[in-house]
C-alpha cells in the first residue's frame, strides 16, 4: 500500500512533469501533488507521483535519535 | 488449466509442474527422466534446445541474436560440456525490416565466435504479418562432455558462489520496453559462461545459470534435492546501483531477477577461495563472490533455502510461482 | 543539500539499541502487549527484516490490520475486469500488478485470454494508463487499481488530467478505501484486544496525523505514525510503548522527516474534487459507513464502473473456512486459520490474504513459516 521511495528531482517542468533519480535509476514523476517541488529537492515517489518531500533536518535528527538512544541503552 | 497462459511460459514452478505432468508422461525416456536443461547422449555428446521470444529483440546490452548464442552455449556450460555447434531456426514475421534481420545475424555471428561455436545448420520460416512479433528464434546446441556435475557428492559446509550482479538484463529489457516510465543506464549482463569450463576439472559440483525465475529460484530447485538447509546471505550478494534502485522503486526482488550472463555454482568447502580468485581474475567474474553455504543455518530443515537478512533477520526463500510484477501496493 | 543517506535506517546498529529500548519498556507492561499495524507494508517490512521474531520475544504481538488494498477489495472487482479484458475488443486493461493475481471464479485477471484486440498492461503509475489512452486513440483504456490515500490522489490527479486534455477513450475502475474508518467500525465494535496502533507513514503523508486523534481522544490508545524502514518501524513502536508506560496516549508523528502533521492539502483537495466518500463492503469486514470513494457527477464520463456497466457488488463467498475476515480484524494470527499451510498457499491460495504480497498470511508463509509444520 505504502512502497514509496525518496528521490531526488532531476527535471521539472512547467506542467509538473519531471524524472527524479533513485540511485541511478530516473523515472517519470509527476508534482501536481507538490506544487513547491524544486530540482535538487528530495521527495517521496508512489506509483509515478511525488506525494510528500523530505525535510533533511527532520532526518538528521532522528539519526540523532538512533544514537541518542544507544548511548542511553549503554548506561 | 485448458487454454495455455502466459504464466505457464514464466519458467515458475507452473512450468516444472507442466513439464513433469504433461511433457514427460507422453514423451518420457530416460534422457528427460531428470528434466535437465541439456541432454547427456552416448559417446560424450550433450545435446540442448531452446526458444527465444524476448521483447523487444533490441535492447541495451544486446540483442534477441546475442541472447540466442549466449542462452544456449550456457546451458551447456553449466551441464559440464564444452559448446561446440549450433543449430539455428528462424521464425520471422513479415514485414520485419531487413536491416534489422542483418543486425541480429551480425550479432549472431560476433557471439558465436566470442563463444567459440559454429552455426552449423539452420532453417528460415515466415509467417504472415500478425501471426508471429518481429523474430522468434529457437537454437539447439551440441557439446561435448567435459564432466559430470555431481550434485550428489555436495555436503555441508560447501560453498555458494554467484559470478556477478544480479538483474542487469531483466532490467535492460524492462527499459528498452519503455515500461513504467523508467529511465536507465543499465546493459543487459548477456555473455558466454564458456570461461566456467575449466573449473569443472576443479572440483565444482554444480552450476546452474541464472536465468528465468532469478536466483532463488535456481536455489530453490537446487535445496529442494539435497538433504540440507541452502543459506544465502542478502549482504554478500552482487547488485548493481541501477538494479537495486530499480527494484526499490518498483518493488521487485532482484533475487528474482532474470540475468544471461551470471552462474551460481557449488564448490567444496576448501577448494572455494581458490575458485572465487581465480574466476575474479576475468573480466566476466569481477564481482564473484561467496554467497552462502549448504547445510546451514543450524535451524534449517533440509530443502529450505533461507536468506540471512542485511538486518540479521532470517526468511525463507521459495521458487518464483508466478511472472515477476512490479509492486506498488 | 545533502541528504542523509537511507542506510542509516536500516543499519543494524542502529536497530539492536531500540530492539533493547523496545523490550525494556514492554517489560514494564502486561505481556503480550498487542500492536496492530495497520498497514500491510508494514506488516511485510517487520517480516522481510527479520524483526517480526525479535519483537514476539520482547512480548510484543504484533497484528496485522486492514491495511492490504488487494485483501480487501471484494471479488467482484477483480470479475468486473476478467469479463471487461475477456469480453471487450480494442481494450487496454492497464492494472498495478497485485491486482491481476487475484483467484476468482473466473480465475485471476493474469489468466484471462484477451478479446481481440485488447490486452492487459501491468503499469506502476497510472499516468501510464492515461499516456496509453493518448497514445491509442482506437482503444479504450481501462485503469484498474486498488488503494488507500497513498495511491488516491494520483489517480484523481490522473482523471483530472484526462478531463484536461479530453482523452475520453480513458476511464479508471477503482476500488478507493479509506484508512481512519475501518479502524474506528473495529473500535466501535469492541471486538479487538488491540492496545495501539502503528499508523501508516505514507497515508499518513497525506491525510496527516488528525485523521487518528479520535483513536486516543476517545477510545485512549497510544499510536504513532511510522516510516517503513526498519529503524523507522522500531521507532514508532518505541513511541506507542514509551505512551503506554506514561499512560498519555497521543498520535505521535515517528515520521517527522516526511509527514507533516497537516498532511498534503494538495492531494487532499484533488481528492476531494473528484472523488466523494460513500459505504463501501469491505472483504472480511462487512459494510463501513463513509470508507470507500465513488466519482463525484461532473466526473463520471471517467468512471469505468458506469462507462462499461460493470457489476463490482456481486462477490463470491469466501471459501468454506477461509478465516481471512478473522485475520484482518486482528483477532487471528495466519497459522491459527484451519486452512493455512495445508488447503490454502500461495500456489492455491483460498483467500486474499494469501494473494498480496502484503496479505499477512503470504508475509507470514514466505518469511516466518518453516517447511512442514505451520510456525506458530
Amino acid at each position: 500500500m505504502c512502497l514509496a521511495v525518496p528521490a531526488r528531482i532531476k527535471t521539472i517542468d512547467a506542467s509538473s512533469r519531471g524524472t527524479v533519480d533513485h540511485m541511478g535509476v530516473e523515472v517519470a514523476v509527476d508534482f501536481s501533488l507538490l506544487p513547491d517541488s524544486k530540482k535538487g529537492d528530495w521527495v517521496i515517489v508512489h506509483a509515478g507521483f511525488a506525494i510528500s518531500c523530505l525535510d533533511p533536518d527532520e532526518a538528521r535528527e532522528t539519526l540523532k535519535l538512533f544514537r541518542d538512544i544507544a548511548r542511553a541503552g549503554g548506561q | 488449466m485448458s487454454k495455455i497462459t502466459l504464466e505457464l511460459g514464466s519458467g515458475g514452478r507452473m512450468m516444472r509442474d507442466f513439464l513433469a505432468d504433461t511433457i514427460l508422461p507422453l514423451l518420457g525416456n530416460r534422457y528427460l527422466e531428470d528434466l535437465p536443461d541439456a541432454g547427456r547422449l552416448p559417446g560424450g555428446i550433450v545435446f540442448t534446445t531452446d526458444g527465444y521470444v524476448v521483447d523487444p529483440p533490441f535492447f541495451p546490452g544486446g540483442d534477441i541474436g546475442t541472447l540466442c548464442v549466449n542462452g544456449t552455449v550456457n546451458d551447456l556450460v553449466v551441464s559440464g560440456a564444452s559448446p561446440r555447434y549450433l543449430s539455428l531456426s528462424l521464425i520471422l514475421e513479415e514485414g520485419l525490416a531487413v536491416e534489422d534481420l542483418h543486425r541480429i545475424l551480425k550479432s549472431i555471428g560476433k557471439a558465436s565466435r566470442e563463444a567459440g561455436v559454429a552455426v552449423v545448420t539452420g532453417d528460415t520460416k515466415v509467417v504472415r504479418k500478425g501471426q508471429g512479433d518481429k523474430i522468434f528464434i529457437v537454437t539447439s546446441g551440441i557439446g561435448t562432455s567435459v564432466a559430470q556435475p555431481a550434485p550428489a557428492r555436495i555436503r555441508k559446509g560447501d560453498k555458494i558462489i554467484l559470478t556477478g550482479t544480479l538483474g542487469e538484463h531483466s532490467l535492460a529489457v524492462m527499459t528498452a520496453r519503455g515500461e513504467f516510465g523508467l529511465t536507465t543506464r543499465v546493459r543487459s549482463d548477456c555473455a558466454p559462461l564458456v570461461f566456467l569450463l575449466p573449473f569443472w576439472k576443479k572440483g565444482i559440483l554444480w552450476m546452474r545459470d541464472v536465468t528465468r525465475g532469478g536466483l532463488a529460484t535456481i536455489l530453490s530447485e537446487l535445496a529442494d534435492a539435497l538433504p540440507y538447509p541452502v543459506l544465502i546471505r542478502e549482504d554478500r550478494i552482487p547488485l548493481s546501483h541501477a538494479v537495486r534502485g530499480a527494484s526499490e522503486l518498483l518493488g521487485i526482488d532482484p533475487l528474482f531477477m532474470a540475468c544471461e550472463g551470471r552462474a551460481v555454482l557449488v564448490v567444496p568447502k576448501k577448494k572455494a577461495d581458490g575458485i572465487l580468485e581465480q574466476i575474479r581474475r576475468h573480466p566476466l567474474g569481477k564481482k564473484a563472490a561467496i554467497i552462502g553455504e549448504i547445510g546451514r543455518p543450524a535451524e534449517g530443515r533440509p530443502g529450505e533455502l533461507l536468506l540471512e537478512t542485511s538486518t540479521g533477520g532470517l526468511r525463507l526463500l521459495e521458487a518464483l510461482t508466478s511472472e515477476l510484477l512490479p509492486r506498488i501496493c | 543539500m545533502k541528504t542523509p543517506d537511507i542506510k542509516a535506517f536500516r543499519d543494524r546498529a542502529s536497530i539492536e539499541p531500540v530492539l533493547k529500548e523496545i523490550a525494556r519498556r514492554a517489560s514494564r507492561l502486561p505481556s503480550p502487549f498487542r500492536i496492530m499495524e495497520v498497514c500491510g507494508t508494514h506488516t511485510m517490512a517487520l517480516h522481510k527484516y527479520g524483526l517480526a521474531r525479535q519483537l514476539a520475544e520482547s512480548g510484543l504481538d504484533m497484528i496485522s490490520g486492514p491495511g492490504c488494498p488487494v485483501c480487501i477489495t471484494p471479488d467482484g472487482y477483480h470479475e468486473a475486469a476478467v469479463k471487461l479484458l475477456s469480453e471487450t475488443e480494442n481494450l487496454v486493461l492497464a492494472s498495478f500488478g497485485d491486482m491481476t493475481r487475484v483467484p476468482t471464479r473466473v480465475g485471476p485477471i493474469r489468466n484471462a485470454v484477451p478479446a481481440r484486440g485488447s490486452r492487459l498492461r501491468i503499469v506502476y503509475s497510472p499516468a501510464e494508463a492515461l499516456e496509453e489512452a493518448r497514445g491509442h486513440p482506437e482503444k479504450e483504456v481501462v485503469f484498474y487499481g486498488a488503494g488507500f490515500e497513498t495511491t488516491i490522489p494520483g489517480i484523481a490527479r490522473t482523471v483530472e488530467a484526462a478531463g484536461e486534455t479530453k482523452t475520453a477513450n480513458f476511464s479508471v475502475l477503482g476500488a478507493l478505501w479509506l484508512i481512519p474508518p475501518p479502524l474506528r467500525a473495529l473500535l466501535e465494535s469492541g471486538a479487538t484486544a488491540v492496545q495501539g496502533f502503528l499508523y501508516p507513514g505514507h497515508v499518513s503523508a497525506i491525510i496527516g496525523a488528525g485523521a487518528y486523534a479520535f483513536i486516543p481522544e476517545t477510545y485512549g490508545l497510544p499510536g504513532a505514525i511510522a516510516g517503513f524502514e526498519p529503524g523507522d518501524m522500531l521507532l514508532g513502536i518505541l513511541s506507542v510503548l514509551d505512551q503506554a508506560v506514561s499512560g498519555r496516549p497521543e498520535v505521535a508523528n515517528a515520521y517527522a522527516r516526511v509527514v507533516r502533521p497537516e498532511g498534503n492539502p494538495q492531494a487532499l483537495e484533488i481528492m476531494d474534487r473528484i472523488f466523494e466518500p460513500c459505504d463501501a463492503l469491505w472483504r472480511g469486514l462487512g459494510e463501513i459507513p463513509g470508507s470507500g470513494l465513488r466519482f463525484r457527477k461532473a466526473w463520471i464520463a471517467h468512471d469505468a464502473e458506469r462507462k462499461f456497466r460493470l457489476d463490482v457488488r456481486s462477490s463470491a463467498d469466501d471459501v468454506a473456512g477461509c478465516r481471512c475476515g478473522d485475520v484482518l480484524r486482528g483477532l487471528l494470527s495466519p497459522p491459527q486459520c484451519p486452512l493455512f499451510g495445508k488447503a490454502c498457499s500461495p500456489d492455491s491460495p483460498k483467500g486474499p490474504c494469501m494473494v498480496s504480497y502484503e496479505g499477512a498470511c503470504l508475509v507470514h508463509f514466505k518469511f516466518a513459516r518453516r517447511k512442514g509444520t505451520p510456525h506458530v
